[in-house]
């Protein structure tokens, strides 16, 4: 009881120092709660909503007619409530210029049974399949000026438009933009004349379960058997936990940035800790003359800072929870679901806990001084220093390490990331710190006596006793390396999308091209006045066996470690003589022509080589539409995937493939919107069977994506940002005191208040200039790591932290510094000579 | 009469970078109960060192120190930390007030480690004795230094000490008010009859104890009683 009203006095009178180190964690643990709680919330949405995400309880889907097997299981089942058949293909608006590559979805049936189909006006929904008319995206109707009534032109049929689709369960945002969902009756997708060979085509049934079904057992059963059959069982939760999943990548990422604006307050408080113990030595020696044991000292600090972590634990959680909010209007249509928030109890205690628990941890190793305080002290004796003390904050130190270790595995739930993330922190730490402590060392050295007095004097201050240059140069350095990381992250991932880069690359892809269509197609690109960069023959063929080993008994066996999409993926393979610009050979040799077809020599991509498990000298046989084919792999690709062109896993040689049932891909480069609008216009009339990928429409709906996550990654890293500004703000002040005295004496010995303040502005510059210098310098090293290990790509700095990020977070720390220290100077000395520092 | 502190062999050393520095050698001497002491010597004698030592505040290198009856080196820190606030009242040079608490409340910290109940009660009293009572809710950044020493005079008294250590009372003050702090302490001491045992460079103050102890060097050069 004692202990708390010691803590509660003490800490009274030292109130506001103490809030500004509880403010150093309340936004890293905003960010963290917000995060957290967003997840949560993210989680449950789907899971609450995956019936009307999927609009059935479950669904058989497959890439191909189904089989009269798969119609049995569909039977047995009691039979589909609905069914659909999707594919992408290019729509023409008779009386409309437009043309656009839209999601065709013909649908027979009361679907969807859960969500809703949204149209207007809303009858459309109820009315469009018995009056033969198309439901259109409602976006897509809004750019070409289409109303109801309109026609649309999808291959050979033409439908009336009953009216604007706005949501319907089944599509996601992102593919919409690319191509928007069209929905027509079931009976007309026949009649567009657009299902033949090579177009990728999606069947899908769907159904609704009997209460009190179990449909996980459901799911146990039949996918084994339609997997045989090349089908595909999705629960509405299997889909949903898989949404969830993709989200929860997203989220660890987040929280991760979120952890380290946590982490950076933490190095505040311990800094701030720090100082404010070393002044209450003093008072602990005398506490320890009048009789207060060790413990007793010890636990009025631990109070204290425990008080200020629970204060700052429970802002910090308010806020965040608050936070979370926002997120929903930066993410806009990313979200899979409406949000409903909730405030969910176990991230409440998480927010509060990590408050008071980080506070502490990070306090301790300042604190343990207290325990090592010889109350002789008091009386002026110095003592020798401690050997128990260094192994006590050695033990501290390896707590620390281990929490935050144990904390990102918690957020990221693998070790090796959960460890290089912690090697990563511990690196950038070390650097920043090194650089602080070599700039000191230099500084000391190559003392620049030559300098005026005021440049002199705020180059010592860097390095007086109880200076706080270490943790400004870490708080800004962090912060600086953290935001101009993400710059440059989004610059190497926008750049790879780019379509400048790649000069020679096509901007516009003509798929489902037929056999013996393409010498028309090619022509109406020559006419237009552009060049034909690419004829590639496709054709389809599915992996029948790998060395002997038939792809259902490699699916029965879980342990064969055979990547499931190899064995289910029907592949588009093309043939040729020679590699592509994107391709370079890793192994083998590169056959380029072949006369016989007993043991074709074939060259497969690594990533598929990897995930077959095969090599050079591997037997593949390929059932290329009822015919197998044997082959043998010869030579390894590396591929660039990200290069935007069609690019292929297996390549066959020139000389088996030529007779094969096959479709072709034409690649053309337009230059300029109306040119390819007119083309796309001109062969969607031509040849309703082609569909168009517009790569520039594509690349701005990357963009877009890029720039709403960046958006959000950005709004997390500001938070680092701010915590910086606030460890900054906490350590100008606290060592106020001491420049307050200083300044006394300099002006008690005659310096004018322009020299103090010069003084005090070039001591912030070089703080600012070098914690922001080493940030952004830190962060080229990391952005250039990442461009050669995750992206593979090169790496050209953009000049923009340099220009805006140096000058304006300098002058940041050099404004709260000076304004800060304005009291340093009018402080008359007398005011200042007689009041404790503590 | 009995004796309140035995000093025996006292030796105490520290370590300067890589040599031993003995700042106590072979010091022998005790206090009988009540009386009052002085420890003189000129500085960097180690009278500071030694009252620290006597009080328990550390641990000798070589030797014993009885306090109050307890043999000093068989405790811990923690129990010495227990002893002093049982037996022991300190009166610092710079006056060692804690600056985050009131005057009261410094004056009620040695009863509150007890955990007496009356703590403010006693502690009030005891600054209207010292002729501080309109100060309680004082700071001592809001006090002069003549009042922080006499609000550290009543902390020292406060706990009903058997024993009470002076390190240069009045070494931080004016002539005058350094009088006024000495004869309040010397009163109080009568009043509660206390042993008193001050480490100080100033003669006339050491001339108004019973015994001076002589300092020079780590050395004791002269003990004498004063009539």
């Amino acid at each position: 009881m004692w202990l708390m009203k010691m803590a509660w006095r003490d800490g009274k009178a030292s109130g506001r120092k103490l809030i500004l180190f509880m403010a150093s964690i309340v936004l890293g643990i905003a960010a963290v709660v917000s995060i957290q709680s967003f997840g949560e919330n993210l989680k449950d949405n789907i899971a609450l909503q995956s019936k009307a995400m999927m609009g059935a309880d479950y669904k058989i889907d497959l890439d191909k007619a189904p089989t009269e097997e798969v119609l049995s299981i569909i039977d047995s089942l009691g039979g589909a409530r609905a069914r659909e058949i999707g594919f992408t293909s290019m729509a023409a608006f008779p009386g409309n210029d437009g043309t656009k590559l839209v999601q065709v979805r013909g649908i027979e049936g009361g679907f969807p049974f859960y969500g809703e189909l949204e149209t207007v006006p809303p009858e459309a929904a109820q009315t469009y399949q018995e009056e033969g008319k198309a439901l259109v995206d409602a976006t897509l109707m809004r750019q070409l000026g289409l109303n109801p009534g309109d026609s649309i032109k999808i291959g050979e049929v033409t439908l009336p438009i009953a009216g604007a689709l706005r949501s319907i369960p089944g599509s996601n945002s992102f593919f919409s933009s690319v191509a928007p969902p069209t929905v027509l009756p079931y009976g007309f997708i026949e009649e567009t004349g657009l299902i033949q060979t090579g177009s990728r085509i999606s069947y899908d049934y769907y159904f609704t379960a009997q209460p009190g079904t179990d449909l996980e057992q459901l799911d146990e059963v039949l996918d084994p058997r339609l997997d045989n059959l090349e089908a595909d069982l999705d629960t509405h939760t299997s889909t949903s936990e898989r949404l969830g999943r993709r989200y929860d990548n997203f989220g660890k990422f987040l929280n991760l940035v979120a952890f380290v604006a946590l982490l950076l307050g933490c190095v505040g408080i311990a800094s701030a800790i720090n100082i404010y113990i070393k002044g209450k030595l003093k008072a602990v020696a005398v506490l320890k003359c009048l009789g207060a044991t060790r413990k007793q000292t010890f636990m009025i600090y631990l109070l204290q800072i425990a008080g200020m972590g629970l204060l700052g634990g429970i802002i910090g959680t308010i806020a965040g929870l608050f936070l979370q909010q926002l997120f929903p209007l930066l993410l806009g249509d990313l979200l899979p679901v409406d949000i409903e928030m909730t405030f969910k109890i176990q991230i409440i205690l998480l927010g509060i806990l990590l408050g008071v628990f980080m506070a502490v941890l990070f306090a301790l190793v300042p604190l343990i001084g207290t325990l090592y305080v010889s109350p002789l002290q008091a009386l002026r004796v110095q003592t020798g220093g401690n050997k128990k003390k260094g192994k006590a904050e050695l033990a501290v130190l390896g707590g620390i390490f281990l929490f935050i270790l144990l904390f990102s595995y918690w957020l990221l739930q693998d070790w090796r990331y959960s460890l290089a993330f912690v090697l990563g922190i511990v690196v950038t730490f070390a650097i920043l710190a090194g650089i602080a402590r070599l700039f000191m060392k230099v500084i000391r050295e190559n003392f620049p006596t030559g300098w005026g007095f005021p440049a002199r004097q705020s180059l010592q201050n860097l390095f007086r006793p109880q200076n706080q240059t270490l943790t400004l140069v870490l708080a800004i350095g962090v912060g600086t390396f953290l935001i101009s990381t993400l710059y440059f992250t989004k610059d190497v991932l926008l750049a790879e999308a780019s379509l400048d880069a790649q000069t020679d690359s096509p901007n516009m892809i003509l798929l489902d091209v037929q056999a013996g269509q393409e010498k028309e197609v090619e022509q109406v690109i020559k006419n237009s006045g552009n060049p034909v960069l690419d004829d590639i023959p496709i054709v389809t063929m599915r992996v029948q066996n790998i060395n002997g080993r038939t792809v259902n008994q490699m699916r029965e066996d879980s342990t064969s470690g055979i990547n499931r999409w190899v064995l289910n993926h029907e592949f588009r393979v093309t043939y040729r003589d020679s590699l592509t610009s994107s391709e370079v050979l890793s192994s083998g040799d590169w056959i380029s022509q072949v006369d016989n077809t007993n043991l074709i020599p074939i060259s497969v991509s690594d990533n598929f080589a990897e995930d077959a498990l095969v090599g050079v000298g591997d037997r593949i046989s390929f059932n290329v539409q009822g015919v197998v084919m044997n082959t043998e792999v010869r030579s390894i690709r590396t591929v660039d995937w990200s290069q935007m062109q069609p690019n292929f896993s297996i390549v066959f040689p020139k000389g088996v493939l030529e007779g094969a049932p096959q479709f072709r891909v034409i690649t053309t480069k337009v230059p300029g919107e109306a040119a390819s609008a007119a083309l796309q216009q001109e062969l969607v009339r031509l040849f309703p069977n082609v569909s168009i990928l517009d790569l520039r429409q594509i690349i701005t709906v990357i963009e877009d994506l890029l720039n709403k996550i960046a958006w959000l990654i950005n709004f997390m890293a500001f938070f680092s940002i701010l915590t910086g500004i606030i460890v900054l703000l906490g350590a100008v002040r606290t060592s106020k005191f001491q420049r307050i005295k200083e300044s006394v004496l300099l002006r008690t010995i005659g310096a004018r208040s322009n020299q103090i303040l010069k003084i005090l502005a070039l001591e912030y510059f070089y703080l600012g200039a070098l914690g922001t210098l080493s940030g952004i310098l830190l962060s080229l090293i990391s952005s250039q790591l990442l461009a050669w290990l995750l992206f593979d790509t090169a790496f050209v700095p953009s000049i923009f932290p340099f220009l805006v990020l140096f000058p304006a977070i300098t002058l940041l720390v050099m404004f709260i510094g000076l304004t800060n220290s304005i009291s340093v100077i009018k402080s008359p000395p007398l005011v200042v000579l007689r009041k404790e520092s503590y | 009469m009995t004796k309140i502190l035995n000093v025996r062999n006292l030796e105490k050393s520290y370590s300067s970078g890589s040599k031993q520095l003995t700042v106590l050698h072979d010091i022998s001497f005790d206090v009988e109960e009540k009386q009052t002491f002085a420890i003189v010597g000129p500085s960097g004698s180690g009278k500071t060192t030694l009252l620290g030592l006597c009080a328990g505040l550390d641990r000798p290198g070589k030797g014993s120190i009885e306090l109050c009856g307890t043999e000093l080196s068989s405790l811990s820190e923690d129990e010495r930390a227990v002893l002093r606030n049982q037996k022991v009242g300190f009166v610092f040079q710079d006056f060692q007030l804690l600056p985050t608490l009131t005057a009261l409340e410094n004056v009620a910290v040695p009863l509150e480690l007890q955990g007496a109940k009356n703590a403010s009660e006693v502690a009030k009293g005891l600054l209207e004795k010292v002729g501080l009572g309109g100060r309680f809710d004082h700071y001592p950044s809001q006090l002069s230094g003549g009042e922080q020493q006499r609000v550290a005079v009543a902390r020292a008294f406060s706990n009903q000490p058997s024993i009470l250590f002076a390190d240069e009372p009045t070494g931080n003050l004016d002539a005058e008010t350094g009088e006024k702090v000495i004869e309040l302490l010397f009163d109080l001491n009568r009043e509660a009859g206390t042993t008193l045992v001050i480490v100080t460079h100033d003669l006339d103050l050491a001339k108004m104890t019973q015994r001076i102890l002589r300092l020079k060097g780590g050395k004791i050069i002269d003990t004498h009683e004063q009539h």
